[in-house]
């Protein structure tokens, strides 16, 4: 879950309510919402496709060899001790160039997130957490990168560990993946003893070292604070912020965490330069991107592509389009469970970054996209959302633990339409009542897919229960509200 | 007058008996407290053997003085390991030991994270994923097939004492779904007809080959690749001027 749960960009909330003064701009050829204060951004305009040279994960589908000497002759480690000279500053600014905005859902500008690092020392050491606590519904990339790519994460825990000074990397993996585990475990210990970890890193004198820490099935301990609760083995409940873990983190430690795709990115980034990175994506929102394309695709996959590419174009490219044609498209997920669904009508136009997809009232999360074609219960896939979420509530703030329930239990009644069409209001009610009353975002990222359904599919909603009242008469919420 | 003593009666009756709400009784698919059983009570002894105990060192050198609490999960599981799938009260009680803390912080972890069986489990834990992205694809089905092919409900163990199946929640392999885990290793891109398969493979104790059915190797679009056909950069391709 992430940084989806990260409700660190507070300026996105209100942005996906439904008040708010939308105004619609056509821009020169895609048309897009915007908000009216939000400024049209200059400069490239959309993303894609993306040329092969361009590519940062080079072995995404583990048909080159995984291991130290086969990640050499891509290029990983390549002038790593040069960059580790050059210096904290020197890693941060060039991440700041880049505009790389974390990669795990929320999106926080990594260069600033790192640069929260730089206060004077107190003397406590400095940790740097990646998460790879990989749970979101949808979301399947890190999986790739440990199994396939492993040194390009263990490189850039090196590099991020030097830019905020840290002494030790805990890569918080969750427990399921146990072979990507296995292999990351291989990728550390052959850096060790190529000397590219350890006391003196890759000859630079900087001491570092990376530890693997493996979950034991929990979706809240992607949340930054509960990840560092469960890396200290107690239950993975998040934490109340602040303070944030910059301040006080890991073992009482100033901490950083960091998804496992924004951490393996970084080595890349100060190689060919943060500007380079930039080229890609529009304005604050540059890069590239991992992409997992699931459901009613004609070919499921994972792929590195350019942000801001349109979506549309994003799946009949690589995912072989929607089953039955694009036409036949129902509605899509577009960044992992907790983010709102879109209409088809939506997904026409819309470009894979994050101010577009917060102008559409959705947002980016994690860019795993669950695509819907027209033959799938809409009701029913968004009832299972909220089953997990229900699972996986951490138990620790009542409007989560006892709201996500109430809403598990009237879904699934919508489902078979055995409600009132009052009801759907007071679903959304309950929603917002869940939504920011929490201390971690479990809650709102269990509210955002129902509140989603409701804005987009109320007409189905209320079809459903006008069918189930004539053959069942009205149903038992009718009579009683 | 005796009609109105009746309905005052009734009303009387009324107020004592309504009814108590209850709260749900289970909220979780386990049990959270522990019962003692012939199998599982703090009376059998459990140690580490010689292997793990080196395991256990390791594991502990990771944490930094003070916080050696930290490979509380690490030792949970492997404790879990070493017993065959599922975690003993008196494999909690060890690990409390070695750790230096009141038994209630080990229950505390150990009844929170769903990877911690603690009553005992068939030999192959199937887990199935029916979260959304593999419910799109026919989770469903595979779920049936398996509680078909094992005579094992769903959170039980099957008849043979060999399966135990579990309905869980995205196990992050949604590009590839839908998919089982089978102890370790995920099984991926499953028809009906895999599903039979592995039952069987499983029934004779072979291992079946883990990873996707389709014919694709990992997570790469079927039928020919999108992307990454070109052979990948060499070092130092792309290099920017400040590393020359």
């Amino acid at each position: 879950m992430a940084g989806v749960l990260a409700r660190v960009i507070q300026r996105t909330k209100p942005q996906l309510g439904v008040i708010g003064p939308l105004v619609t701009i056509s821009s020169s050829n895609v048309p897009v919402r915007y908000q009216g204060t939000q400024k049209q951004p200059e400069g490239k305009q959309r993303g894609g496709p993306l040329a092969d040279a361009d590519r940062i994960f080079t072995n995404l589908y583990g048909r080159h060899d995984w291991r130290l000497k086969g990640a050499m002759s891509r290029g990983d480690w390549y002038k790593t001790k040069e960059i580790l000279l050059k210096g904290s500053d020197w890693i941060v600014n060039e991440m700041k160039t880049s505009g790389l905005r974390g990669r795990g859902g929320a999106g926080f500008p990594t260069g600033m997130k790192w640069s929260f690092m730089k206060k004077p020392s107190d003397g406590r050491p400095h940790y740097l957490v990646v998460n790879a606590d990989e749970g979101e519904p949808g979301t399947c990339k890190d999986r790739e990168i440990m199994r396939h790519d492993p040194h390009k994460l263990v490189e850039g825990c090196l590099i991020a560990g030097r830019a905020i000074n840290a002494i030790a990397a805990y890569i918080y993996i969750r427990g399921e993946f146990y072979n990507e585990a296995s292999n990351l475990q291989v990728a550390i210990a052959e850096a060790y003893q190529a000397g590219l970890l350890g006391k003196n890193a890759c000859g630079s004198g900087y001491a570092f070292d990376v530890y693997v820490h493996r979950g034991a099935g929990a979706y809240v301990c992607g949340e930054e604070t509960a990840l560092i609760e469960s890396i200290e083995g107690k239950q993975g409940k998040p934490r109340l912020k602040p303070p944030f873990p910059a301040d006080i983190g890991l073992f009482g430690c100033p901490t950083t965490v960091n998804n496992v795709e924004t951490i393996a990115v970084a080595p890349t980034i100060c190689r060919r330069g943060g500007a380079w990175f930039s080229s890609f994506g529009r304005t604050r929102n540059q890069g590239t991107k991992l992409y997992n394309i699931s459901g009613h695709v004609n070919t499921p996959c994972t792929v590195e592509e350019e942000m801001s590419i349109p979506l549309k174009e994003l799946i009949e490219r690589h995912a072989g389009g929607v089953i039955g044609g694009w036409d036949n498209l129902l509605a899509i997920i577009p960044g992992g469970s907790s983010t709102p669904l879109l209409p088809k009508h939506v997904c026409d136009t819309v470009l894979m970054d994050f101010d577009a997809l917060v102008a559409a009232q959705s947002a980016f999360g994690t860019a795993a996209i669950i695509v819907m074609d027209r033959s799938t219960d809409v009701v029913k896939a968004i009832a299972r959302l909220i089953m997990f979420y229900k699972h996986e509530s951490c138990g620790q703030c009542t409007p989560c633990r006892e709201g996500v329930g109430w809403m598990n239990k009237i879904m699934y009644r919508m489902v078979e339409g055995n409600a009132s069409p009052k009801e759907i209001d007071m679903l959304w009610e309950i929603s917002k009542q869940i939504e920011g009353h929490t201390i971690c975002a479990l809650g709102d990222g269990a509210a955002w897919p129902v509140q989603g359904l409701i804005r987009h599919f109320r007409p189905e909603l209320e079809r459903r229960m006008a069918a189930y009242a004539s053959t069942h008469g009205p149903s038992k919420a009718e009579r009683l509200y | 007058m005796l009609s109105s003593l009746r309905t005052g009666v009734q009303g009387v009756l009324r107020a004592a008996s309504r009814n108590i709400q209850t709260s749900a009784a289970l909220q979780h698919d386990s049990l959270f407290v522990h019962r003692d059983t012939p199998e599982d009570n703090p009376d059998i002894p459990f140690e580490f053997t010689e292997a793990n105990q080196k395991r256990v060192d390791a594991l502990l050198g990771i944490y930094p003085e003070g916080h050696k609490r930290g490979a509380m999960i690490p030792l949970l599981d492997l404790a879990q390991r070493q017993n065959g799938g599922w975690l003993p009260i008196s494999a909690m009680h060890k690990v409390a030991d070695i750790l230096k803390l009141p038994r209630m912080r080990v229950y505390e972890v150990a009844t929170f994270y769903t990877m911690f069986i603690r009553r005992p489990i068939g030999k192959y834990h199937l887990q199935v994923c029916t979260t959304t992205p593999c419910w799109l694809r026919g989770s469903d089905a595979v779920l049936k097939t398996l509680v078909e092919g094992t005579q094992c409900k769903v959170g039980g163990t099957s008849p043979c004492g060999k399966f135990s199946i579990s309905e869980v929640e995205c196990l992050g392999a949604c590009v590839n779904a839908p998919m089982v885990q089978v102890n370790d290793d995920y099984y991926e891109d499953l028809t009906v007809e895999d599903t039979k398969e592995i039952i069987e493979k499983l029934k004779k104790d072979e291992k079946p080959k883990p990873g996707p059915r389709s014919g694709r190797f990992a997570s790469e679009p079927l039928g020919g690749l999108t992307s990454l056909s070109e052979e990948p950069t060499g070092p130092g391709f792309g290099l920017q001027d400040g590393l020359k």
